[in-house]
């Protein structure tokens, strides 16, 4: 696909442009949600309890006190960065280990394709939750590392399967009979040919990392100061929010994760039909 | 067969004991030793200090070698001793979990086997339907991108608080002793509802999708091409892409089953039942370190466990793999 060709379609597929226009605004909002709220801080107790969204409280405020607004915008912050850091760290760590064990093959690739699926096996949160839990002081930069070194395995094994069948072609040949260095074939010759599919991979894993902080929060194992999507949702969980009918404090916080994550594969679902002709509406 | 088997034996064994050696590891490990931190929480109390300091040292046997403490962990795993809690002293772990157990599995497995029967049937249903799948596919992508426990606290907002059809906490009422009667099993039943209702729609969204895409993606095909150049009905070609489709359906359950675990755990904070996930969450508040590798343990177990049920599942539905590890392909 030439570069006309393709910014032809992306710009005419409508799930990228939704895709696009929605974290455009919610970037928007967490660079200047914190300039615009009354409150500078997320975590001051600002007015009375229990109050419904009002013009004093865009989103109310919960049983302390604290206004939801700034806290949504904060957290939407820390997600944003979750994804970013943890989603990155999480796809390199992918095609790393995919690339190595599928060009290189031999005991090589036995070894780390063993290694890769224990580590399927093994539940993430399981194993975020026995890591986080003995560290004792936590801050959003950790957690998203930690997601990012846990959350690679089926990365890797999707990028070694592709790399297999990538490597056998003829112009992987060409390139070996010329010597050049394996790693110059890998990342000159087989990944531009998967751009496409390491894109992709990597706004899966941007969805995958935020979901993961946000059930790691929600459980009490998030950043031990500061506030998360995920923290708002434990607090409102035990302190019965949803028994007091505070909708706005325990359901907003997870409709906006909803709608970060649900963009997340709706962009997927149109950049596959931009990179896959058959799949495109007729 | 055998052999495929016998090589995802030895898969889970290894996760096994990499998972156990995980578990011993962390806390003497981890930077900031843990162990130390969580007796300096005490530091106001000097005297329960010294006998935290005491009760640590022996229970984790830190005056011991490594190698030796290892091998301890190891031998005190196999007698089915997990240590004590902590947060309902003096309960030994491996009881307070196995309470916990069934009312796990009754939430999960129900909602892991529906959703993905009932997912799959919708998701081909939909597939290349322009308008069902219009209105279906939004539907299905906001329910598989909610994270599980907010899910849940969306039904228990819309169904507990807006029209109170259902309790919001607990797995039954605080009047009423467990026994099998037909009060106890309907109020049972009861408080099942929407923890259950939570983790199947998630689920089921998902399921759907991917059904959906393996369909479409199958229908593509040469052979379901063929099948209507044939002059074949439609149904007929959509029975042989489902029979196709749903190989790779297994495979992703088999994957899945991890993040509908720890859906499942969350799921449970939400509605206060009494699960591995609940009990967990208590744990992590009240610093119960010997609880939370407890629970770390179970659910590397049961993931292993139903991995390794799918596995045989694969083999029963997928000819090829029977035939080709027996050599008669």
């Amino acid at each position: 696909m030439t570069r006309k060709e393709f910014v032809h379609f992306f710009l005419k597929n409508k799930k990228v442009i939704f895709a696009i226009c929605v974290y455009a605004g919610l970037i928007i909002l967490a660079l200047v949600g914190p300039y615009l709220s009354p409150y500078k801080d997320p975590l001051a107790f600002v007015g009375p309890g229990y109050q419904p969204p009002s013009k004093e409280h865009w989103l109310g405020t919960n049983t302390f006190g604290q206004d939801i607004f700034t806290q949504l915008v904060y957290g939407l912050r820390s997600s944003l960065f979750v994804g970013l850091l943890g989603g990155t760290l999480a796809t390199v760590i992918g095609l790393l280990i995919g690339f190595v064990a599928g060009y290189k093959g031999g005991w090589f690739d036995e070894i780390l394709m063993m290694f890769t699926n224990i580590l399927m096996v093994i539940p993430t949160l399981a194993l975020l939750i026995i890591i986080a839990a003995y560290l004792p002081y936590r801050g959003v930069f950790i957690e998203s590392i930690i997601i990012g070194f846990t959350a690679w395995p089926w990365t890797a094994r999707a990028v070694r399967a592709q790399t297999l069948s990538l490597k056998t072609r003829e112009f992987v040949d060409l390139a070996r009979i010329t010597a050049r260095k394996p790693m110059k074939i890998i990342f000159g010759e087989i990944m531009p040919n998967m751009m496409s599919y390491v894109f992709m991979v990597f706004i899966l894993q941007f969805g995958g990392a935020i979901l993961a902080a946000t059930g790691l929060d929600f459980i009490g194992l998030g950043p031990t100061r500061g506030i998360s999507l995920g923290i708002m949702m434990q607090q409102a969980t035990l302190w019965n929010a949803i028994q007091l009918g505070m909708w706005w404090w325990a359901i907003t916080p997870g409709a906006v994760i909803t709608l970060m994550v649900a963009t997340l594969y709706v962009m997927n679902a149109g950049l596959d039909e931009v990179f896959n002709p058959k799949l495109r509406e007729m | 067969m055998r052999k495929y088997l016998t090589k995802k034996i030895l898969i889970y064994i290894l996760t096994f004991f990499f998972a156990v050696t995980i578990d011993w590891a962390i806390p003497r490990f981890m930077p900031g030793n843990p162990i130390n931190f969580l007796i300096s929480r005490f530091a106001g109390l000097p005297e329960s200090v010294k006998v935290l300091q005491s009760y640590f040292t022996q229970a984790f046997g830190l005056d011991k070698p490594l190698w030796e403490q290892y091998i301890n962990f190891w031998k005190a795993l196999f007698r089915g001793d997990l240590g004590i809690s902590i947060y309902m002293y003096p309960q030994p772990v491996a009881k307070v979990i196995a309470r916990a157990l069934p009312y796990s599995l009754i939430v999960l497995l129900p909602a892991v086997l529906l959703s993905f029967a009932i997912g799959n049937r919708f998701g081909a249903f939909v597939a290349r339907k322009k308008r069902l799948d219009n209105f279906a596919l939004p539907v299905f992508y906001t329910l598989t991108a909610s994270p599980y426990f907010w899910f849940g606290i969306l039904l228990a907002w819309i169904f507990g608080v807006v029209i109170p059809l259902f309790p919001l906490a607990g797995a039954y009422s605080f009047g009423i002793t467990p026994s099998f009667s037909w009060d106890f099993i309907l109020d049972f039943l009861h408080h099942w509802v929407l923890p259950f209702g939570s983790l199947f729609l998630v689920m089921l969204g998902g399921w759907a999708i991917g059904m959906r895409n393996m369909i479409i993606y199958e229908l593509e095909a040469n052979y379901s091409r063929y099948l209507e150049a044939l002059g074949s009905s439609q149904r007929l070609i959509r029975r042989y892409a489902y029979r196709n489709a749903i190989l790779p359906q297994v495979t992703g359950l088999a994957i899945q089953l991890g993040t509908v675990v720890a859906g499942a755990l969350t799921t449970e904070i939400v509605f206060s039942y009494p699960g591995i996930g609940y009990i967990l969450m208590q744990g992590i508040l009240n610093q119960d370190y010997f609880l939370i590798q407890g629970c770390f343990l179970f659910i590397i177990l049961g993931v292993l466990l139903a991995n390794f049920l799918v596995d045989i599942f694969y083999v029963i539905i997928d000819p090829r793999i029977r035939k080709s590890y027996s050599g008669e392909v």
